[in-house]
């Protein structure tokens, strides 16, 4: 077995496929030179860790325990796989050595996507490896000026900690107030009025034009080749509104984009949006493939016919299961297990004292009502229900106790389709 | 089996509580207490609780 793809839905299929019988080998391929890890403290307490500032003291707080089951896997480490033959089964490595297989689990994740901005790179940033935290807190010497691109949660959780630390920030989001996508526009105004209080600015409208840097004066109708020409270093953030942002640095948080290019050449996949699979995760258009994580695109019988990519934590582990079971009942000649896969997605996001904690998939919703607290004291607590065409789709708490998590969760429980 | 909990990094989310309720229990003050010698017959549970800690927080022994 290949799982392509070394980060937690990698490890997850690894351990899954021992759990479902799987006896021969696996190799899993990684493109980070570190085994699996945990990312979302990146850009929480690891950020805030300084005694940390190696690659090594920082992977041995972040790695996952991984199952006695695995002892036996292989981690190939360092290098991303760079095509993928799915008729002859088999993987070629940049440094063109192959690998051959009988089963393959897609387990590629993303990458932060990158701003096209002109102008100086030098200050630039993005959060998602353990070399891309210590190149920010490198940067962070001395309290600096940063502007956040993007209130996404990676976006608000990062601008959280880097106030915390002393840093001034500015977040910059074009389309709404934070969040506003997933939680909905008014508990994201709730918490964009707390993070407000609590030091952050948001700049919320305008889109980013450009970088200015520290070697020119760009004027406001500079042309791309003069702000490609400005400069080494940051020195601002240029919007399309003409004005600038001073900063020292810059951390783009603009969301995510999937790593299927080694796959590209097979004919009959459907890579438009990570990829495209059945409900019980078999990849379409081949066979003995399954695709788990961020890039899986599935359809979910818990809200609709809809196949989507779910960006959460809980969807490595939990798609890992079921993948796993998929691809050795393949393998294995078996007919297909009939159960509807139907995982209950969740989340949480900690930004400075509030932990935001979702059940379902409130992004869908048409509604939100407050089922519980006030959006003006968001620290004492507030639930709100998410409906779509008056059926429930999701739960946000914030700062609800630990020991409401299993009601919530149990909405969901009740939705869940039967064979 | 024996399992631990690294109070340094539990958070007290209460996914564990979810996923292994024999096992993990928040209490009425938000508090993790758990069973440090649950029976084996819990192993499958113990390793969902820890798979799904989002600290990472759970250790399983023998």
């Amino acid at each position: 077995m290949a799982v392509v793809g070394g980060s937690l839905a990698g490890l997850r299929a690894a351990e899954q496929l021992r759990a479902a019988g799987h006896q021969g080998p696996v190799t899993v391929f990684g493109d980070e030179p570190h085994l699996p890890y945990n990312r979302p403290p990146l850009s929480k307490e690891v950020l805030a860790d300084r005694t940390r500032d190696t690659a090594a003291l920082m992977h041995e707080r972040l790695a996952f325990r991984r199952r006695a089951s695995v002892d036996d896997v292989t981690f190939r480490l360092g290098q991303a796989v760079a095509a993928c033959d799915l008729t002859a089964r088999t993987l070629t490595l940049p440094d063109g050595d192959t690998a051959s297989f009988d089963g393959l689990v897609i387990a590629s994740g993303l990458r932060p996507r990158r701003l096209r901005l002109e102008g100086p790179q030098r200050g630039r940033h993005v959060l998602r490896t353990i070399e891309d935290c210590l190149a920010l807190q490198a940067s962070l010497a001395e309290p600096s000026r940063v502007v956040v691109i993007g209130a996404g949660f990676i976006g608000c959780e990062t601008a959280a900690t880097l106030t915390s630390l002393g840093h001034e920030v500015v977040v910059v989001e074009p389309t709404g107030p934070p969040m506003n996508r997933v939680i909905g526009s008014a508990l994201a105004g709730a918490i964009q009025a707390h993070h407000e209080a609590h030091g952050i600015r948001f700049v919320i409208g305008p889109g980013v034009r450009g970088l200015t840097g520290d070697g020119a004066d760009v004027a406001r109708t500079a042309s791309a080749a003069d702000l490609a020409a400005a400069g080494d270093r940051v020195t601002g953030v240029l919007l399309d509104d003409g004005s600038t942002i001073e900063a020292d640095v810059v951390v783009e948080a603009v969301g995510s984009v999937c790593n299927t290019e080694w796959l590209a050449g097979n004919a009959g996949l459907d890579l438009t949006d990570g990829v495209l699979t059945a409900n019980d995760l078999a990849v379409l258009g081949a066979e003995r493939v399954v695709a788990v994580g961020d890039v899986a695109r599935f359809p979910n019988p818990m809200f609709d016919e809809v196949a989507r990519r779910v960006e959460h934590w809980s969807m490595p582990t939990d798609t890992a299961k079921r993948a796993a079971r998929t691809l050795v009942a393949q393998l294995g000649g078996q007919a297909p297990d009939p159960t509807p896969f139907a995982p209950i997605p969740s989340f949480w996001s900690d930004q400075f004292d509030l932990r935001l904690q979702s059940y379902g998939s409130p992004g869908l919703a048409d509604e939100v009502t407050v089922e519980e607290g006030d959006l003006a004291d968001l620290p004492a607590g507030v639930l709100t229900r998410h409906t779509r065409a008056g059926a429930l789709v999701g739960y946000l708490a914030v700062n609800l106790p630990g020991a409401r998590q299993r009601d919530l969760r149990d909405a969901f429980v009740a939705l869940a389709p039967s064979a | 089996m024996r399992v631990s909990v690294d109070l340094g990094l539990c958070e007290d989310h209460g996914q564990c509580a979810i996923a292994a309720p024999a096992v993990f229990r928040i209490n009425d003050d938000g508090k993790l207490e758990y069973d440090a010698e649950p029976a084996d017959s819990e192993l499958e549970n113990v390793e969902e609780a820890a798979d799904v800690c989002p600290v990472q927080a759970i250790l399983i022994a023998g």
